[in-house]
């Protein structure tokens, strides 16, 4: 399965970047590990006109400790997230699901700002930004502007970025505090049938994988839990509000009772 | 477009369609046909080669996304005289293999694996290999090759 043609236009530095998107506006699209925007387009599902190939941007690989936040290169890959110490230190929860996401190979590639910009509610990433709080900073050639991840998903594969901007930066506040990842899946290597990730940190947050259209915080568990309800009562409520995708994998009733089984179990992990 | 890369310590420049991908090119221009193509959509590992010591699949990257970069293939890992790389010995002397569809692929990302968990037990073996399936052997006797090719190596065997 071959991609239809493109043009192919290396990057070698971020403003270069800008400009060629400025130039190419909606035909053009940006390649970072490729491990999502590839398959589609072997698939015949993107055939975008223009890849602008930002792979090379080192410079924007880089996990740093900012005070209260970390924050992150878009073009870091998933293992190096997986590995880095600052993570693994101040927000575990991080390290723990880049290490969960597909493979090692795919781990060797794929970047968590290609995962976030992708916008896809299977992917484990955004769910981890999602329930850290963390904030996304694009740079167009207008300037740079910041957006909150709870802002960032619009709908099934597309996020608030404009066509001509870049995903430079995710900051996430430290969290050292307890994590659960669940991810519920048939096969080892397969994406999430539905997936959660929960942090103790005061107040407690949840967000989930695979329940609706975008990636999305399970906002009734967390409403129940501030209110001081216990695990097994806060996961009754967490698909409350969201309608689930039904597919091959599962129905919408099934993702129902997944959320609400490893909900459950995510939230007595981390001891509420 | 112009893509320069050494492939098993051989420098090759090409003119290339940007939509070649790398194994393809590696297979039908650079003319190694030891990487294989399984399924063709990112899930088999069958393609794995090593793209700067880490494995990669390379049926999911552009050839130009490899410019400047060092490739390993399966032919690339024994000695000039012939020794074997430890990991195919040991996949060798554990019966790893059947139809040997899969090996270059589970090979290379088991050296890779190998690389970063040179102290590697058996479940880390099995979540490592999780990308390369294999259709024949149940995958017990490979992971049993990968611990003993990662044992030989910590003892000095040289890879
Ligand atoms: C076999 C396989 C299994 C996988 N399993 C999982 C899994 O279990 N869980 C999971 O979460 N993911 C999984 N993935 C996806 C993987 O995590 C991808 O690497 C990731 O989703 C995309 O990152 P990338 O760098 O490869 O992005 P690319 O494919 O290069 O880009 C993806 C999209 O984002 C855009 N983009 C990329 N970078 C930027 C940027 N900096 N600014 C603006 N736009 C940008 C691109 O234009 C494109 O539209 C899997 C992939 C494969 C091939
Ligand atoms: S051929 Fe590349 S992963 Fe199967
Ligand atoms: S030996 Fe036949 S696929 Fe693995």
């Amino acid at each position: 399965m071959i991609p239809a043609a493109f043009d192919y236009q290396r990057a070698s530095t971020l403003d270069e970047a800008l400009s060629i998107l400025a130039d190419r506006g909606e035909d053009a699209k940006l390649l970072a590990g490729g491990h999502s925007l590839l398959p589609l387009m072997r698939l015949r599902l993107a055939t975008p006109a223009v890849l602008v190939d930002i792979g090379g941007l080192r410079d924007l690989s880089y996990v740093q400790d900012r005070g209260d936040e970390v924050a992150i290169g878009a073009l870091t890959r998933h293992r190096d997230l997986q590995i880095s110490e600052l993570l693994l230190n101040q927000v575990p929860v991080l390290a723990h699901v880049a290490g969960q996401v597909g493979d090692p190979q795919v781990r060797h590639r794929g970047t968590i700002g290609g995962s976030l910009a992708h916008g896809d509610p299977a992917s484990d990433l955004p769910a981890a930004i999602l329930a850290l709080d963390g904030t996304l900073c694009a740079r167009g050639t207008s300037g740079e502007r910041t957006i909150p991840a709870t802002e960032f998903f619009t709908g099934f594969l597309e996020t608030a970025l404009r066509p001509d901007e870049v995903l430079t930066e995710i900051r996430v506040p430290k969290s050292p505090g307890k994590f659960s990842f669940k991810k519920f899946n048939r096969r080892a290597q397969d994406w999430a049938i539905v997936g959660v990730v929960a942090l103790s940190d005061s107040p407690a947050r949840v967000a989930l994988v695979n329940m609706a259209s975008t990636p999305v915080r399970a906002s009734a568990t967390e409403a129940a839990l501030a209110a001081g309800a216990a695990a097994n009562e806060a996961a009754q409520r967490a698909s409350e509000g969201l309608e689930p995708p039904s597919d091959t994998n599962a129905t919408t009733e099934f993702r129902r009772h997944l959320a609400t089984v490893l909900v459950r179990r995510a939230l007595e992990e981390v001891g509420l | 477009m112009q893509v320069r890369m050494r492939v098993n310590g051989t420098e090759y420049v090409h003119e290339v369609e940007p939509r070649l991908l790398l194994v393809y090119y590696l297979r039908e221009v650079v003319g190694l046909t030891g990487t294989n193509v399984g399924c063709d959509t990112s899930s088999c590992g069958a393609c794995t080669v090593l793209l700067d010591g880490e494995s990669v699949k390379s049926c999911t990257m552009l050839a130009l996304q490899a410019d400047g970069a060092e490739i390993t293939t399966i032919e690339g890992l024994a000695s000039p005289d012939g020794t074997l790389h430890p990991v195919q010995e040991a996949f060798r002397q554990n019966h790893a293999l059947q139809c040997g569809y899969c090996t270059p692929g589970m090979v290379m990302a088991a050296v890779s694996l190998i690389r970063e968990h040179p102290d590697l037990d058996e479940a880390t073996v099995r979540e490592g290999l999780e990308g390369n399936l294999c259709r024949c052997t149940g995958y017990h006797n490979i992971v049993k090759a990968v611990l003993a090719a990662a044992s030989a190596m910590s003892a000095g065997v040289p890879a």
